[in-house]
Parts: structure tokens; C-alpha cells; sequence
């Protein structure tokens, strides 16, 4: 509206959330940045300044890329971001494919069983988290459910190995996340006029057909959103992987996490932390576009 | 109110284009117009929810460029209605005195007045969701008049209701516009409504004005094709100016296989092709020749409409050109009236016909 | 139609696929047995895991400081995120407004462990300048919840005025209201209950969270989260499900008494309009 335009308030308003986020959220990772260049130190903070100062005169900057350089050139950090990201990857396909036909069903259903259908899958979400991750733990170990359940069926003689694998993580992951898949594609979904596919019926095309011609494609900014809160923060996920992960191959944010407080090593974590955001500056790009069109885009 | 020279611009085409106009106080002026015509965007920036990209808006001789909508002395009656659906009625029309910061007192004696002139008093409690559309219409008109403003917008304001309620609210409200004697500005694209409301109507097309006027003078004194047209149906004819003199001319049409005689003059080139334009309503039907050369057409009816108290006849020429008449259905018995495939004449009075060079 | 089927099957197997899990953990919170998972048929079921809860020390003081921190959080990021929401979705373009929605929408997807790192940084150089805030602490929790829960209040609240008539609003200033009158008297009652669960959505977030908090928490502030995630790397624990139960219960509750009254709020409305539409 035009008429808020001139209002001289209206830089005051702004200001308030601009400062908040820039302090709490844009300085920080500045921070990080610097601190990644430092040198650890036995100290608190345990790192070295970035700027040597003298009498209120800068006399020196030591930029230290030795985090960086032992990032690099250790075989244990790059096989942990790859594996984060193949984890990451996996796990969002398998939340698309369970979740997409959970979304098309609510979508479709009516006005009655839609509320009921969101109520239960929201209803997971708003219960702990970490408690579900936990509640897996009781499933998958070897005196858990699963096992106990096909050892009495007698399908199995000995306990299955679930915990501690890729599988355990995928589990995991597929789990905490489904809801942020579902409920951006069933936004799409709803949005969708039916009338379009009672139109490609009537011109001859197949239930699936008409699927993947009409209804696949339009809901590619839902499919995108719904990857993208998914896959995002499951590359940096700590919590899964250190109840359910492998021991032998670490998830990044794991690394970070060990890093920081196994062994005090400041620098090294934020050097981490900052490689990963370069690895995800793309992706996350991609998600403001997507969120961006998706809100300003109602009619 | 005075409009000099407001132009609005979306991007690429201009939505208002170079608008001049003067609002006299106390009428009620019509904005008539199609979709896309410039009417609603002229009607915000009145309000001041748009500012011009060019010109000057006075009302009283007050400049109104860079003053916000709550500033000017100007209320707006929403198309939508825009009640507070979380406000009461009585809190919905009180809410623009709250903001003019009167005493309580004064504010409750104002409300009770004019909710008494739209006859809503009955309704004070009851929330925007329990009233039916007319209700919500006289809440909205009681929320902007209560202000006493100089001047009240209102946008389509009868183009949500069904045809008996549209016709009583038409009544009601000429009648209270001449009590209250506040200055109307209505924006409508149904010209049944400009016809019935205006003091005076501004058809716009393509976002200028292009004929301004009384109804009386809109719908029998067309300066364009294009406002014959729209306001009310009309036959056009093509023909050429064969005699322009000062009190009488004459034109000969193919489309029409008649000479036209129109007992006033008209200001155009000699020898020009011009348009002819006469009203349904003013043409007569015979089944006999009537007198004269002129002014005269032959055809056959090809269909008929009967519409209750009037019947409008779309009949072809010789020359195949299809003519519509409307004619009140004095007698009662079909059988008297004209019927399908009837040979008739047409004729019409010489002062009948509006000349249109444009 | 064909693909009815198959996507109803899905949704069937998807919803038993999220509730096994949670139903395995409440059934075996009766469990006497403390493994857990083989279940004692001569004791069970039990009461006695709940009752250890309820007079354990620890748990509950956590519990009391996580629900302080989650209401202060929540209500901190109801005021930013609602400031945030307004503005991007009412002001049109202004200078700096790309950079505003990144850093709004950036923390729904940025990992919490980065989230928790650059905040910790940030509280500890802010020591070494100003002196405040000294020592990590509630405060620091808090802080650092309200920043990242403030975007998911903002998505709410923009995406409530997004689809918001907007004539409401102009009507309010033609009627001589100033911007702050309209904001505060007619939008924010309007946005109202998208504006409560964004609370709630921010509460549940920061109730919930375990790793940032255990990156900005000082010594004597322990969350509920940071306690069950240090119980449950040693293996699973029934106290542990019965703190689970309780959580589940609770929510259950919530959703059902809330969905149970809105229903009878609509319906409500529902009859009137109608009752006026007939009596014109």
C-alpha cells in the first residue's frame, strides 16, 4: 500500500528486527569466519587474537591457514563431508517418496478427514524431537522390539545389527523430518485445481499420465521446498547420528561438535563450520528463492 | 473537489491518462466505465491510496499531493464494505470518531443518528458475520458518513446486491445524499446505476474521460461511438454527408438503403463519412408504408424478445443489416403484436438520429 | 482413481510408520523391567518409573527452566518475528529488504551445530569487549532461542497477511486512523491466531532444543533436552519413557481441546452468516 510508504516510523520498525538479526545472526558468522583464521591457544577464549594491537595502533594481522590446510589434507574430514552429504541426499529421496503420496492423500481428501489427517501428522512434530529419536533407539537395538518381535516370530535366529548403521541414520533422519516434507508439498498440493486433471481425463489421459504431466509438474516449488528443509539441515545433523550413527564414519556436524568440545580446538570447529556453509550456501540460496515466490506469490 | 492533469502509471500503460475534471458540492458525479477503463485507480488516488505519477488533486483549493488517506477530508464506501470483523456495528462506525478524538458522549450521539438514518439501530450488537449483504452495505455507508466528510467515495456500490434490493438501496440512496447534501463520487460499470444516481456521469474508456455530462445528456447527446454504445443499446449506420446546412443535413446510407434527414445541424467537413446513431426506443414499426422518402427502412423481423412490459425486435433490412427496436407492448394479445418473418417498415422521427464524426 | 489407491496406502503406512514408534515408547513406559524393551510380564505393567520422575531432582529443575526459557523465547520471538512478518509482507521494496528476508529465512534450514557454534562465539567476544553478558546462562539460552525461532513466527505471520484482505486495513486509515492506530487495532487482533501459534511453534522449538543449547548454556543452566540427551548416549532408560508418556499426553491434549474448540468456533459462525443471509 502506497499510503505506508512516506510514514517516517516505518524506518524504526524495520531497524528493530535489522539490528537484532545483524548482531545475533550475521555477526556471529563473521566471527566464525575470523576465528577459523586463528591460532588454538591453551587460554580463555583458546584461541590467539586476529590483530595485534599496541598502544591503540594495529601492528600486525596473522591470518593462520593452518585449519584450513589440515582440513583439507586430513582424510577424515573430507570423508566425513562426503558422507554427510550421501546421507543427507539418501535420507531426503526417502522422505520425497513416503511423503509425497501422504501429501497427495490429504490433499485429496475431504474438508472432514483433511483436518483430522494434518492434526495427526502434525501431532509428531510437536512431541520432543529428541524423545523420537529415542523411541527409535528402543526399536532398533538388539534386545529391541524389532528384534524381539521377528526372534519370537522365528524369522530370524539371531539378532539383526540395526543400531549404529547407515540404516539406523536414514531411519532417523526420514522420521524427524517427514513433516517438513509433508506440509510444504501439501501446501502445493491444496492449491491445486482439480479441474485440471478431470480436463486431461476428459482429453484422453490415464489416471498416471495425467499424474505426471499435470500434477508432478506443478508441484515442483513444493518438491523443492519440501528437499530443501530436509536436506539443508540434515547435512549438519549431530543429534541422529551420535544416538543411532556408526562409529567408524562421523556426520560433520558431529566433527564439529567433537572438535569444539573433545578437543578445545576452537579454530579448527569454526574452519569446519565454515566449509560447511560454503557446501550449503548454494542449496540455502536456492530454498530463500523458493520460499520467496512461494510467499509473495498468493493471489 | 478539482482533478488537473492526473496520469497514473503501471509499469508500461498508463492506468489514468492525463484526467481533468471539476467536481461541483453537493452532486453526485458517476465515474462510468468498463474493466480496465481507469475508473477504480482515479477512485484510490481520490482516497490517497495511490499518488499520481503526474498532476494535482484540490479539494476546497487544498492541494492533496503527499497527504495520507487518514489526513483528507475524504471517506471511501469499499466495494467489499471492509467492515471490522471483529468489531460490533456500533464499534465499526465509531471507529472514524475515535480517531477524530471527540468525547464519548458525542461520539454515542453521532453513531445513534446516523444509524437511525439507515435504519440499523436494530443491529448495534451484532458482528459483520451476522448480517445479510444489504445490511453490511448500510453499516459501511453509516461508518463514512458519520464523519461528515466534504466529499464520499463509493466503489461499485450496488454491484453486490440481487436486482430487487439493488433498485429500494438506488432510492435510498439519493435520499440520503439529499438529506446529508454530502458531494458523492460513485465509481460503477453499470450504467442502469450511473443512469439512476448521477447529477452528472464521466464515461471513461482506456483511462481518459471521454464524454462528460447528465445522464439526459450521456444517453441522447453522444459525442462518440463509443459512449452511443456503452450507455444503452443503439443502432449505428455508415453514410456519407450529402447536405450540411445550419439547420438541417442530410446523409445517405447503404447499410441503412435510405437518405436520413436530421433537422439539426451539425459542425463537420463537408462530404465526410460519418455515423449515424438511433436508440432502440426511437424507432417505430408499420406494416404499411408510412409517408415520406426519408427516415424510412424496410425489412423483415428475424427475432423477437419479449421482455414483459417491452419486446425488442432485431429486424434485417433489405440491404441485410440487422436493425433492433424495442417497443412497449401496449396491447395485451400476442396476437395484435408483430410476429417472425413479418415484412415491415421502419421510420423515426427527424430529430431522432445523433450525427457522430468520431 | 487408480492413484487414489496408491497414495492412500501410502498415507496409511506413513501415519503407522510415524505412531509405532511413539506408542512402543509409552508401552513400555509401564514396563517394570529396566531394559526397557524385554517386557516383564510377572511386574508389569507399572506405575513406578513415574513416580521415580516425579521426585527426581534433576529432571524436574531442568524441566522448570526449559519451560522458562521456552515461554520467554516464544515470547521474544512472537514480538521480532511478528515485526518481521509485517514488515516484508506490507512494506514493498525498501533498501536492504533481500538482505532481511536471507537472514530471516536462512535459520529455518541453517544446522543447528553452526547456529550454536557462531552464537557461543559471538556471546564470548561480546565478554571480552563489554563485559556483558557475563558468563553464559539463561540469558544466553534465551537470546539465542528467540533468533532462531523468530523465522518460523515470521513465515507464519507473513504467509497469515499474505492471504489478508487488505481493503480492512485501507479502510481503517481513510476513516482517519495513523499506521500504529490500524497495526494495533485492526491487523494485530485480526492476525491474532496465527500470531498464537506461532508462540506455540516457538515454544515447542525451544523446548525442544539440545544442541544450540548445549553450545550457549553455561554450568548451572541445564535444559530438560540437554538431561535426556546425556541419559540416553548411555542407552535407553525407562524414566525416560515415562518423561516421554507425560510429553505425549500433554501435547495430545493440547492439539485435541484446541481443534475441539476452533471446530465449535467455525461452526458457530457458520450459522449465524447463514441465520443473516436468510433474513434479509
Amino acid at each position: 500500500m502506497q499510503a505506508l510508504r512516506k510514514h517516517p516510523g516505518r524506518r524504526f520498525v524495520v531497524a528493530v528486527p535489522y539490528l537484532w538479526l545483524s548482531v545475533l545472526f550475521l555477526i556471529p558468522f563473521i566471527i566464525v569466519f575470523k576465528i577459523s583464521f586463528s591460532e588454538t591457544r591453551m587460554a580463555m577464549p583458546p584461541y590467539a587474537p586476529l590483530i595485534e594491537w599496541r598502544d591503540g595502533v594495529i601492528v600486525g594481522i596473522k591470518l593462520y591457514f593452518a585449519n584450513y590446510r589440515f582440513l583439507f589434507t586430513d582424510r577424515l574430514y573430507a570423508s566425513a563431508y562426503l558422507y554427510s552429504i550421501k546421507v543427507a541426499a539418501v535420507s531426503t529421496l526417502w522422505c520425497l517418496l513416503i511423503g509425497y503420496p501422504m501429501a497427495y492423500a490429504i490433499a485429496r481428501s475431504t474438508a472432514a478427514w483433511k483436518n483430522l489427517l494434518l492434526m495427526l501428522i502434525i501431532l509428531p512434530f510437536w512431541t520432543s524431537f529428541l524423545l523420537r529419536v529415542y523411541a527409535w533407539i528402543g526399536l532398533l537395538k538388539s534386545n529391541g522390539v524389532i528384534n524381539n518381535t521377528l526372534l519370537s516370530l522365528e524369522v530370524i535366529h539371531e539378532p539383526l545389527t540395526l543400531m549404529q548403521t547407515d540404516f539406523a541414520v536414514y531411519i532417523g533422519i526420514v522420521y524427524s523430518y517427514l513433516p517438513f516434507m509433508i506440509l510444504p508439498l501439501y501446501a502445493n498440493l491444496e492449491k491445486h485445481d482439480t479441474t485440471l486433471l478431470e480436463a486431461a481425463a476428459d482429453l484422453g489421459a490415464r489416471p498416471w499420465r495425467a499424474f505426471l504431466r499435470v500434477t508432478l509438474p506443478l508441484s515442483m516449488p513444493g518438491i523443492m521446498a519440501g528437499c530443501l528443509l530436509v536436506f539443508i539441515p540434515a547435512v549438519g545433523e549431530y543429534v541422529i547420528p551420535s544416538l543411532l550413527g556408526r562409529t567408524d564414519q562421523l556426520m560433520i556436524g558431529r566433527v564439529l561438535s567433537d572438535e569444539f568440545f573433545a578437543n578445545r580446538d576452537w579454530p579448527v570447529a569454526s574452519a569446519v563450520a565454515i566449509l560447511i556453509l560454503v557446501l550449503l550456501v548454494v542449496p540455502i540460496m536456492l530454498f530463500q528463492r523458493v520460499q520467496k515466490t512461494e510467499l509473495e506469490a498468493r493471489p | 473537489m478539482r482533478i488537473e492533469g492526473v496520469t497514473k502509471t503501471f509499469g508500461e500503460a498508463p492506468a489514468v491518462d492525463n484526467v481533468s475534471l471539476d467536481i461541483y458540492r453537493g452532486e453526485i458525479f458517476c465515474l462510468l466505465g468498463g474493466s480496465g477503463s481507469g475508473k477504480t485507480t482515479l477512485l484510490r488516488m481520490l482516497a490517497g491510496f495511490e499518488m499520481p505519477t503526474a498532476g494535482r488533486l484540490y479539494i476546497d483549493g487544498q492541494d492533496m499531493s503527499g497527504i495520507a488517506p487518514c489526513d483528507r477530508p475524504v471517506n471511501m464506501m469499499f466495494q467489499s464494505y471492509a467492515l471490522f470483523p471483529h468489531m460490533s456495528v456500533e464499534k465499526n462506525v465509531a471507529f472514524g470518531l475515535e480517531q477524530e478524538k471527540l468525547s464519548r458522549a458525542e461520539i454515542a450521539e453521532r453513531v445513534a443518528q446516523i444509524l437511525d438514518i439507515v435504519k440499523m439501530t436494530a443491529f448495534v450488537s451484532r458482528k459483520p458475520h451476522q448480517l445479510s449483504g444489504g445490511q453490511k452495505q448500510r453499516v459501511a455507508l453509516a461508518r463514512a458518513l458519520v464523519k461528515r466528510p466534504k466529499l464520499l467515495l463509493l466503489d461499485e456500490p450496488l454491484g453486490a446486491l440481487d436486482r430487487k434490493l439493488r433498485e429500494h438501496t438506488q432510492f435510498e440512496l439519493l435520499a440520503i445524499q439529499k438529506r446529508l447534501g454530502v458531494t458523492f463520487i460513485v465509481v460503477t460499470h453499470d450504467q442502469g446505476e450511473a443512469m439512476t444516481l448521477a447529477s452528472r456521469i464521466g464515461v471513461m474508456n482506456h483511462g481518459q474521460i471521454v464524454q462528460i455530462g447528465t445522464p439526459l445528456d450521456i444517453y441522447e447527446y453522444p459525442q462518440t461511438k463509443f459512449v452511443a454504445d456503452f450507455v444503452g443499446a443503439v443502432n449505428l449506420f455508415e453514410g456519407r454527408l450529402v447536405e450540411d446546412e445550419a439547420d438541417h443535413v442530410r446523409i445517405r446510407s447503404e447499410e441503412l438503403g435510405a437518405v436520413v434527414y436530421v433537422d439539426h445541424g451539425i459542425s463537420s467537413a463537408p462530404d465526410v463519412t460519418v455515423a449515424v446513431a438511433i436508440r432502440p426506443e426511437k424507432i417505430g414499426i408499420d406494416r404499411t408504408r408510412p409517408a415520406g422518402s426519408e427516415n424510412v427502412a424496410h425489412g423483415k423481423v428475424k427475432e423477437i424478445a419479449y421482455m414483459g412490459d417491452t419486446s425488442i425486435y432485431i429486424v434485417a433490412l433489405d440491404t441485410g443489416k440487422l436493425v433492433r427496436v424495442t417497443l412497449p407492448n401496449v396491447v395485451r394479445r400476442a396476437e395484435d403484436r408483430f410476429t417472425a418473418e413479418e415484412s415491415v417498415f421502419l421510420s423515426w422521427h427527424a430529430s431522432s438520429p445523433v450525427v457522430l464524426t468520431r | 482413481m487408480k492413484s487414489g489407491y496408491f497414495a492412500r496406502t501410502g498415507l496409511v503406512i506413513g501415519l503407522a510408520f510415524l505412531y509405532v514408534p511413539i506408542l512402543s515408547m509409552v508401552v513400555f513406559s509401564f514396563n517394570n523391567s529396566r531394559l526397557v524393551t524385554v517386557w516383564d510380564a510377572a511386574h508389569s505393567p507399572t506405575l513406578k518409573w513415574y513416580v521415580a520422575l516425579l521426585s527426581n531432582g534433576p529432571v524436574l529443575r531442568a524441566a522448570w527452566l526449559s519451560i522458562r526459557v521456552a515461554a520467554s523465547a516464544a515470547s521474544g520471538a512472537v514480538v521480532l518475528g511478528t515485526l518481521v512478518g509485517f514488515v516484508l509482507a506490507r512494506f514493498g521494496p525498501f533498501r536492504g529488504r533481500t538482505l532481511l528476508s536471507a537472514m530471516t529465512t536462512a535459520p529455518l534450514v541453517m544446522p543447528e551445530v553452526i547456529t550454536g557454534l557462531s552464537l557461543l562465539l559471538l556471546f564470548v567476544a561480546l565478554e571480552q569487549l563489554i563485559g556483558w553478558p557475563r558468563g553464559r546462562g539463561m540469558l544466553t539460552i534465551i537470546l539465542a532461542h528467540i533468533t532462531f525461532t523468530m523465522s518460523y513466527v515470521a513465515v507464519v505471520v507473513q504467509s497469515r497477511l499474505a492471504g489478508f484482505d487488505e481493503s480492512l486495513e485501507e479502510a481503517a486509515m481513510d476513516l482517519g486512523a495513523r499506521p500504529t492506530t490500524v497495526f494495533f487495532r485492526i491487523t494485530l487482533p485480526l492476525i491474532l491466531p496465527a500470531i498464537i501459534s506461532g508462540w506455540l511453534l516457538a515454544f515447542t522449538i525451544s523446548w525442544d532444543d539440545v544442541v544450540v543449547s548445549q553450545f550457549v548454556a553455561g554450568p548451572a543452566s541445564t535444559t530438560l533436552p540437554m538431561v535426556i540427551f546425556s541419559k540416553v548416549r548411555l542407552g535407553v532408560s525407562p524414566d525416560v519413557n515415562a518423561l516421554a508418556t507425560l510429553m505425549v499426553l500433554v501435547v495430545a491434549l493440547g492439539i485435541v481441546i484446541s481443534s475441539a474448540w476452533m471446530h465449535a468456533v467455525t461452526k458457530r459462525r457458520e450459522r449465524e452468516s447463514q441465520l443473516a443471509s436468510a433474513g434479509s
